[in-house]
Parts: C-alpha cells; sequence; structure tokens
C-alpha cells in the first residue's frame, strides 16, 4: 500500500504515534505496526549467543504464514490451542496467528506436569498445541494418554450403568491410526530429539512455516480477510488461574478487555514505542502476557527473549530493560544474590555499601518523590549513587529503569524500599486475572508501602459490608469458560467483580490490600490475624525462602519456615559448618538459631505496631522440605497454599501448639521426572521471645 | 508400539558402510601384551561402545585408533585408508576426534575459548591475522564463532559461556570436553569414559547429549565405559575387552547373554 509522503517531522510522530482506535483487536494492531513502522524491533531473542531481531514486518509475515498454514489444517474460530513454553519470539507468533484466526490461545505454565495439564485441554477441548520443545511433546502425548485412560473409564462406568457387559480395554491402547482423543495436532518449535517420534499429527514448526508460505504466495491477503472477521468482543485468550483453591478456572478475556487496560496503563506512565522489556516469566501469567504481549502490541515497543531461564540475569544487564514488571519473589531472589555477594566482599567495600544503604534508606525514596532534602544529604545521596547504587543497578540490569512495578502479591516494605533507596522508580499496582490486571497503579510521587494507589481511569471501587473489595473496569472478565457457576460467584448483576479480597480505601482514595478475604482470620484473644503479612515480613529476610504463618482462631502465632538453600548454604560455608543437603542444612541447631534471630527481629517489627502486636510468632519449625508446586503445596505463581499445607503437616501444626520440642515428620516428595520417595526427619520446634506490645509515643 | 518398531526401523536404515575396521591388531609395549590379536569394525552412525574391566585395554585400544600408539602388528582402515601409523594431528584432521578421561582442558580460559581452541584446526589464516583480527580472519572468527554458539546452544551451556573453565562443576567440565571435541566437526568422535565420576543425573545427561550429537550430526561415535549398565542403553553394538583380548563382540542383548562375558565381569579365576 503506498503511503502518502509525508514531511520528516510527520513520519517520525506517526513513528512514535500510538495506533488509532479501530485497531481493536490484537492482529489489527500488528497489522498497523507493520504498516506504519516495519523497520522497528518488535522482538529480540538471543540466540547463538547474539540478540537477534524480528522486527514488525518480520513478524507479520511469519504470522502471515502461520495463519494460512494453520487455517489449512482446519483451526476454525472459537477452536482453544495450547501454548506451552519458555517466551519465545515463534510462540508469540503463534499467539497472534491463532488470534488472527478468531481461535483462542491458551497458554500453559511451562513447567506443569502432564497430570496438571490435563485438566485444562480436557476444559477448554483443545484440538492444537503449540509446543517449544521435546519435554513439552512428551508431556502434550502423555495428556492424550491420560484422556484416553479417562474415556475408557467413562465408557466402563457407562457400559456397568447400563447393565451391559463393558467392553474389553485394549491393553495396547488406541488401535494404530486412530485419531487423538485430544490434541490432534502437536506443533513444536525445536526439532531436537523428535526425528524419531513417529506418534500422529506431530510437525514442525519450520514444515508449518513453509506449507503456509506457499499457501501465502497463492493468496497474499489472506491475513487480511480473516483479521477483519475479527470482533474486538471475541475472546482473545483464556487464562486457567492458578487457583489456590479447587480446581483451576478458565478466564475468558475479550482483545475489547485487554486492549482497554494496556491503552489506560501505557497512558497512565507515559510509556511510548521506545521501551524495552525482558520477558522471562511463564507466558500463562496474565502479568507476563499484558506486559508482554498485549502492552507490547498497543505500544509497539520492544520484548527481549532471553537465551534461557539460567541466562536472565545475564541478559537483563545486557539489555537493561526501561519498563518492568515482576512478582515480589524475583526481587527478593535479586536482594538475595547481592546480600550473599556482598557477604562475601572485602570489609571497605562491605562497610561503604551498608553505610550507603542506609543513607539511601533515608533519602532516596524522598528524593524520589521529590520532597525535600537537605543539599548536603542530597550530595552524600549523589556520591553514594556513584559509588554503590550505580553500580549496583548496573548490575542489575536496572540502570536504564523508567518504571518498574511488582505485583500479583503483597511485596514487603523493607523490600520495597530497598529498591526504591536505590534510585530504582518500583512501584506497585493491583489486579489479577479476572480484571486484566490494570486496576489500581502507584502514581510517580506517590509511592508508598503500604498502599497500592488510587483505581486507573475506568476503574470504579467499593468495599462491602463484609470487607471485599469490589471492581467494576472495563478490564473485567467476560466470564469463567464453561463455568457459569463460578461466574455467577464473581460477577454480579451489577457487574461488579469480587476479588475475594480485603481491603481498604484510605481518605486519599489510595487502596489498602490486607490479605486473601477468606485468609484473615481471628486470633483466639479477638486480634486481626493476617498470615500474610507475617509471612513477608518473615520473607524480607534473604535466609528464608518461604513462610506459612498459623493462628486463626488459635491463642497464639506459629509458623513453618523454609531456608533459602544458596543464602544459608553460603553463610554454612563460611563459618567451617559442612551439610549434606538442605535437610541436613534445614536441621542443623546453629541454623535454628539464626533463624530464630530473624523471627525475633520480626516480633520485635510487629510489638509497634497496636493493629498487630498480639500476631507476634511463639514458636516455629523450619521444614525438612522445600515447599514445592509439584507437591501442590505452592500454586505455580509459587504462593503458599495455607490450608492445603496445614492439613498435610497437621501432625507439625499440633506439635507446635501442644508445646512439644521436637517431632518426627514422614512425607511424600515428587521429583522432577515423576518419581516418588520419601523424606523423613525429626523436626526440632523452637520457641522464640516476644516482646511487649510498645505504647506508641504521642 | 508401532510407533518403537518404526524409529528402530529408521534407525537401522541410517547405519552405513564400516567407517573404521580394526584387523587383527596388537600392542605391546616392552614385555606386557596390552593388545592381542583385536579385530572389529565400526560402522557409519553407528554407537559403538568398547566395554571391559580395569585394565581391559580400553583406552590402548583409544589411542590406538587416534595414533597415539602404533599397533606392533595389524592395521586400521579409517574410511577405506589402510595404515601402520599415523600422528594424533593427522588423525584429527581425517576427523577422528576425542575426548578424554581425565579432562584435557585449559583450565585458566573460558568455556568460549576452549571451544574456539578446538576449531584451531579449521582455521585458515596465519597466526598474525588472526592476532591483529584484521580483514579475512576477522571474518573467519565470525563464521567459526557462530559454530561454536550452536555447540554452545546445543550442549545447553549458555550460563556459563563466559566463565572460566577451572571454576565449574565436574559434570559441566565433561560437556565443554565434548563441546571441544565436536568443534573438529567429527566424522569419528571417541569418548574415553565420558560419564566418570558422575552422578545420576549427570549420567542421564550425558547420554542424552551423546545420542543426539549422533542423531543430529549423523556423527559416528566409539565409547569407552567401565559401567554397562549405562551402555548398553545408548549403544548399537558392544566390544568386550578382557585382559588385551576381544571376548565379546555383538548388539547389547547378546553380549549380555555371553558366558565369557559374565565372567569377566563376574571376576572367575583365570587358568593360567
Amino acid at each position: 500500500m503506498p503511503l502518502v509522503q509525508v514531511p520528516g517531522t510527520a513520519s517520525a510522530t506517526i513513528e512514535r504515534g500510538m495506533p488509532p482506535p479501530e485497531a481493536d483487536t490484537f492482529p489489527r494492531l500488528l497489522l498497523w505496526h507493520a504498516r506504519m513502522r516495519p523497520a522497528r524491533p518488535a522482538l529480540r531473542e538471543k540466540d547463538l549467543g547474539v540478540w537477534q531481531t524480528w522486527t514488525w514486518s518480520d513478524l507479520a509475515q511469519e504470522v502471515r504464514r502461520l495463519a494460512a498454514a494453520l487455517h489449512e489444517m482446519g483451526l476454525a474460530r472459537g477452536d482453544h490451542v495450547a501454548v506451552i513454553g519458555e517466551n519465545r519470539p515463534r510462540l508469540y507468533a503463534a499467539m497472534l496467528a491463532v488470534q488472527a484466526l478468531g481461535a483462542i490461545p491458551v497458554p500453559l505454565y511451562q513447567d506443569a506436569s502432564a497430570e496438571q495439564m490435563h485438566p485444562v485441554f480436557a476444559d477448554a477441548a483443545i484440538r492444537m498445541a503449540v509446543v517449544e520443545n521435546q519435554e513439552q511433546v512428551d508431556k502434550v502425548l502423555e495428556v492424550r494418554a491420560i484422556e484416553v485412560r479417562a474415556i475408557e473409564a467413562r465408557a466402563h462406568e457407562r457400559g456397568l450403568q447400563l447393565g451391559a457387559a463393558p467392553a474389553t480395554p485394549d491393553a495396547s491402547g488406541p488401535p494404530a491410526g486412530a485419531a487423538p482423543a485430544c490434541a490432534e495436532h502437536i506443533i513444536y518449535d525445536d526439532p531436537r530429539g523428535l526425528r524419531r517420534y513417529a506418534e500422529p499429527g506431530l510437525q514442525s514448526y519450520e514444515a508449518l512455516c513453509a506449507r503456509g508460505a506457499q499457501r501465502v504466495a497463492a493468496q497474499a491477503d489472506f491475513l487480511e480477510a480473516q483479521v477483519a472477521l475479527g470482533r474486538t468482543g471475541d475472546c482473545a485468550a483464556l487464562f486457567y488461574t492458578s487457583g489456590t483453591t479447587g480446581r483451576p478456572k478458565g478466564v475468558v478475556q475479550t482483545h475489547a478487555a485487554l486492549i482497554d487496560r494496556s491503552r489506560a496503563a501505557t497512558a497512565f506512565d507515559g510509556l511510548g514505542p521506545d521501551e524495552d522489556v525482558l520477558a522471562y516469566m511463564p507466558l500463562a501469567w496474565i502479568g507476563q502476557n499484558i506486559f508482554s504481549y498485549a502492552q507490547a502490541l498497543v505500544t509497539g515497543y520492544t520484548v527481549n527473549c532471553p537465551e534461557s531461564p539460567a541466562t536472565v540475569a545475564n541478559d537483563m544487564r545486557e539489555i537493561g530493560p526501561t519498563y518492568y514488571f515482576a512478582p515480589p519473589r524475583v526481587f527478593e531472589g535479586m536482594l538475595t544474590q547481592v546480600m550473599i555477594r556482598m557477604e562475601d566482599a572485602g570489609r571497605i567495600k562491605r562497610a561503604l555499601f551498608h553505610h550507603f544503604l542506609d543513607v539511601g534508606r533515608r533519602v532516596g525514596n524522598r528524593i524520589l518523590d521529590g520532597r525535600p532534602v537537605s543539599p548536603a544529604m542530597r550530595l552524600w545521596y549523589a556520591i553514594g549513587g556513584l559509588l554503590v547504587y550505580g553500580p549496583l543497578r548496573n548490575q542489575l540490569g536496572l540502570s536504564r529503569i523508567k518504571v518498574a512495578y511488582t505485583a500479583g502479591e503483597a511485596i514487603g516494605p523493607d523490600l520495597f524500599s530497598f529498591y526504591r533507596s536505590l534510585g530504582v522508580n518500583l512501584k506497585q499496582l493491583y489486579g489479577s486475572t479476572e480484571t486484566a490486571v490494570f486496576v489500581c497503579l502507584q502514581p510517580d510521587g506517590q509511592v508508598r508501602a503500604d498502599t497500592v494507589g488510587p483505581p486507573l481511569a475506568g476503574v470504579e471501587l467499593r468495599i462491602n459490608e463484609s470487607g471485599e473489595l469490589l471492581v467494576r473496569s472495563p478490564g473485567l472478565l467476560k466470564e469463567y469458560h464453561r463455568n457459569p457457576q463460578a461466574t455467577a460467584e464473581v460477577l454480579d448483576a451489577d457487574g461488579w467483580f469480587h476479588t475475594g479480597d480485603a481491603g481498604l480505601i484510605g481518605a486519599d482514595g489510595h487502596l489498602r490490600i490486607i490479605d486473601r478475604a477468606a485468609d484473615v482470620g481471628r486470633l483466639a484473644g479477638g486480634g486481626m490475624f493476617a498470615p500474610k503479612y507475617i509471612e513477608n515480613k518473615l520473607k524480607f529476610f534473604p535466609q528464608i525462602k518461604e513462610a506459612v504463618a498459623f493462628g486463626d482462631a488459635r491463642d497464639r502465632v506459629c509458623a513453618f519456615l523454609n531456608i533459602d538453600l544458596e543464602a544459608v548454604g553460603n553463610w554454612a560455608e563460611r563459618r567451617g559448618l559442612a551439610y549434606a543437603g538442605y535437610v541436613d542444612l534445614a536441621g542443623k541447631a546453629e541454623v535454628l538459631e539464626l533463624l530464630a534471630g530473624c523471627v525475633e527481629k520480626v516480633n520485635a517489627d510487629l510489638a509497634a505496631d497496636p493493629l498487630l502486636a498480639h500476631s507476634q510468632i511463639h514458636r516455629f519449625l523450619v521444614l525438612h522440605k522445600e515447599l514445592d508446586p509439584d507437591d501442590d503445596e505452592l500454586t505455580r505463581t509459587r504462593k503458599v497454599r495455607r490450608r492445603f499445607i496445614a492439613q498435610k503437616y497437621a501432625v507439625l501444626v499440633e506439635a507446635l501448639y501442644a508445646g512439644r520440642a521436637s517431632q518426627y515428620v514422614e512425607t511424600e516428595v515428587r521429583f522432577e521426572d515423576g518419581r516418588v520417595g520419601k523424606v523423613a526427619a525429626t523436626l526440632v520446634l523452637r520457641d522464640v521471645r516476644t516482646y511487649a506490645p510498645v505504647a506508641r509515643a504521642a | 508400539m508401532n510407533a518403537a518398531d518404526s524409529a528402530v526401523a529408521q534407525r537401522a536404515a541410517r547405519i552405513g558402510a564400516p567407517l573404521l575396521v580394526v584387523e587383527r591388531a596388537s600392542l605391546a609395549f616392552g614385555g606386557v601384551q596390552a593388545l592381542k590379536d583385536i579385530s572389529f569394525d565400526v560402522r557409519e552412525h553407528e554407537i559403538r561402545a568398547i566395554i571391559g574391566p580395569n585394565g581391559a585395554g580400553k583406552s590402548s585400544l583409544l589411542n590406538l585408533i587416534n595414533g597415539v600408539y602404533t599397533p606392533s602388528d595389524g592395521t586400521i582402515a579409517f574410511d577405506g585408508i589402510v595404515r601402520r601409523s599415523m600422528r594424533p594431528h593427522e588423525a584429527a584432521r581425517l576427523g577422528i576426534a576425542r575426548t578424554f578421561q581425565s579432562l584435557a582442558l585449559f583450565k585458566g580460559m573460558s568455556v568460549l575459548d576452549n571451544i574456539m581452541a578446538g576449531r584451531a584446526l579449521r582455521m585458515h589464516c596465519g597466526l598474525l591475522a588472526q592476532a591483529l583480527h584484521v580483514g579475512p580472519a576477522a571474518r573467519e572468527e565470525v563464521v567459526h564463532r557462530r559454530f561454536v554458539e550452536r555447540i554452545i546452544d546445543f550442549l545447553e551451556i549458555q550460563p556459563y559461556r563466559r566463565q572460566r573453565v577451572g571454576s565449574l562443576a565436574y559434570g559441566l567440565q565433561k560437556r565443554v570436553d565434548l563441546g571441544r571435541a565436536l568443534a573438529l566437526e567429527p566424522r569419528l568422535l571417541l569418548l574415553d569414559e565420558p560419564m566418570a565420576g558422575m552422578n545420576l543425573e549427570e549420567k542421564q545427561d550425558m547420554c542424552r547429549f551423546i545420542l543426539d550429537v549422533n542423531e543430529e550430526f549423523g556423527t559416528t561415535i566409539v565409547l569407552i565405559e567401565h559401567d554397562m549398565g549405562v551402555v548398553m542403553d545408548i549403544c548399537d553394538r558392544v566390544v568386550v575387552l578382557d585382559h588385551g583380548r576381544k571376548i565379546g563382540d555383538g548388539t547389547p542383548d547378546e553380549v549380555r547373554a555371553s558366558r565369557a562375558v559374565i565372567d569377566a565381569y563376574l571376576g572367575i579365576a583365570h587358568a593360567h
């Protein structure tokens, strides 16, 4: 299409401009960028040690070929397609191609097992899967086998009900040549190790593209014709929630909702097409999806895919993202790394580091917020910037950050202020899968550790009688897939979404989230018990990886802890303390002493808060195994499933409250290859000092 | 299942004519007869294992193949060319690469540089041009670097690219050693106890890499192993040595059933 000749300045505005409102589906946004800024980078991927660029025009070409081939394979409007793998440009292209045909991508967590994936395949009736590599192909094949068994079991049951003799199930599976029960087509990106696979319906991404190219050559405007059929109210993607409770639910999000929220958030922070982001969280997490897919397509900024999960820190340093979005645990992990390295540093370095960290804590936040700071402190902070903050930001890959967000979970106030004191503009936002993420964002200059900011444009908030937060916004889910009952539970007739979070709206309009409404309990004495608040305080210590607090309807609070193997292991090595792995290290008396110190500090902090002084931790133990999503103790986004843990380790909870000094326990663990083993240990249960509530000085 | 059957058939079809033929080879160090009258062949694209108890002569046989030792009797034919003696660098030029039981890496250099070093034989520019990094030398380096990056990607050692080899865990060093050998683009790859000193997980990883090298690049592989269990799963045919003699040769199943092999491994006293 010939473009009208425009003067240099005007063409620059188009390059920098935002897509018009007519671009109201993701494929339309793609075509707009490909037309308006064809040579600008859309995606980068580090491959063979070099950052390789896909321009918008490259991306559109790839999507053109893929969509043609997928259409030929019979992908129909409304079909669901599983997308499984790390952040790879080809998987992004596949999602766009699927959406271009009016079908619906369903991103799945790439580290989930076949057993965990099967319910999603069954619920969404998935016929096609686009996956990254052999590992994922194996899992999808396993999902097929599970489905075959499930069908046989159902047939058997029906047979029994009808009183007829059940057909004898064929031990070797379905007859050769029969169509697979689900996921008929599996498309893989990396062919490595798959050459000898003879299962039906397998094909490589490259073969698919080649096939598509022929079709495109014959019918050049195929993609445009398909994209024109799409409507903004169509489902854009199905996100299965990690489900802290019950079976996973598929959240139906439309193009309209995702695009509206992306536009609002982009305008809020003044983001433009020059931003660089690093995509390394699972695509199945809506946070990652909105930030590296929806927002990228809305603004036209560049998404960078790291080489492998193990090289993220290094890749981040090389890219220097300008916009960054991560759950608190990622920030926690980075801080742990820094602290370990500083422990190993020389005395002078260490002293400098701690001194300036202290300076930063006092004034860094004020400077970032534009509040008054004395010129002397300003100068001293600037020197700190040269000596400590700047190099540290550079090490972490945070030098170019304009805006960084943390979301997904509440962040510990100390952790939060650490990054802000370094001069990183870290802010909090509030949202969920059901709200297309953006509900509340903190504006620059109004950042506080304990709130998540005022509602973003278009959002209404309300707190109901029971203290639960209700949201009305253009970003709300359309429904839960094939689950009207669950939809009715969260979406009321007036269009309010019930978040399940307990919240307060302050006089300044800022929202404060306390905990999951269902988790906030009462101690036997009547005081409020907010477990996550306590757990977050514990987890700020680099030595503590996970914490689970108990106290609802009890007379006092007790906790389970997981040590951070890296941090505590390093600490042990420096002390010449020999250990043979997690279980051994977690049981050492010295380690327990170390953790008791951490817990006491948390208690001292809690004692200073009149609302929470009664929820100080009286006793704790260090679990003999790491809490793990494979054992269902954590969700895939690594939130602790408190109730499940309380049930699984009921013996330990009872022992804590009974005041016993030690307890023998045996636990099943699932290894990465699916084998199941047993870990047994005798745990030491420790008492911790608590403090008298501090009367607040008037 | 038919899928598995066709996979086996596919594999059988890939294996070609003998690439290496060892004919009645013997090796003696003074009065010690290290190898006596050994004959076997290795076919193109095959994974061939040489197993045997300690001191059976496995490493000597490997050294014979890549020219470190010269047979005192018999011949070795590689790719149809029969010869009595050959220098190791000639073997390398013909496309025979090897890894070592006790690693032979530059511990002070990075992973990248170690594997680049394995490309040395494939570089054509002079020392001076390479040192000055001018014109054709720079272009050549780019080509070789790309090849080395493919190996790094293949062996999944991207996170360690710039790390000093000496600072890596043992299992990773073994992988780098394999990478260095692969950098030569060998037709025949000799692996000297690639899994020695590894834990189970590392062994499984290594097995996968060996199979993948064979599969993706079509490289013919001869590997020595001490531990029978590991090898039996991945190789096509096995030669069994004991006290410098060949006591078995065949598929893993045939070898496993052989009386002589069982005796050698169970340590039956030898009548002298």
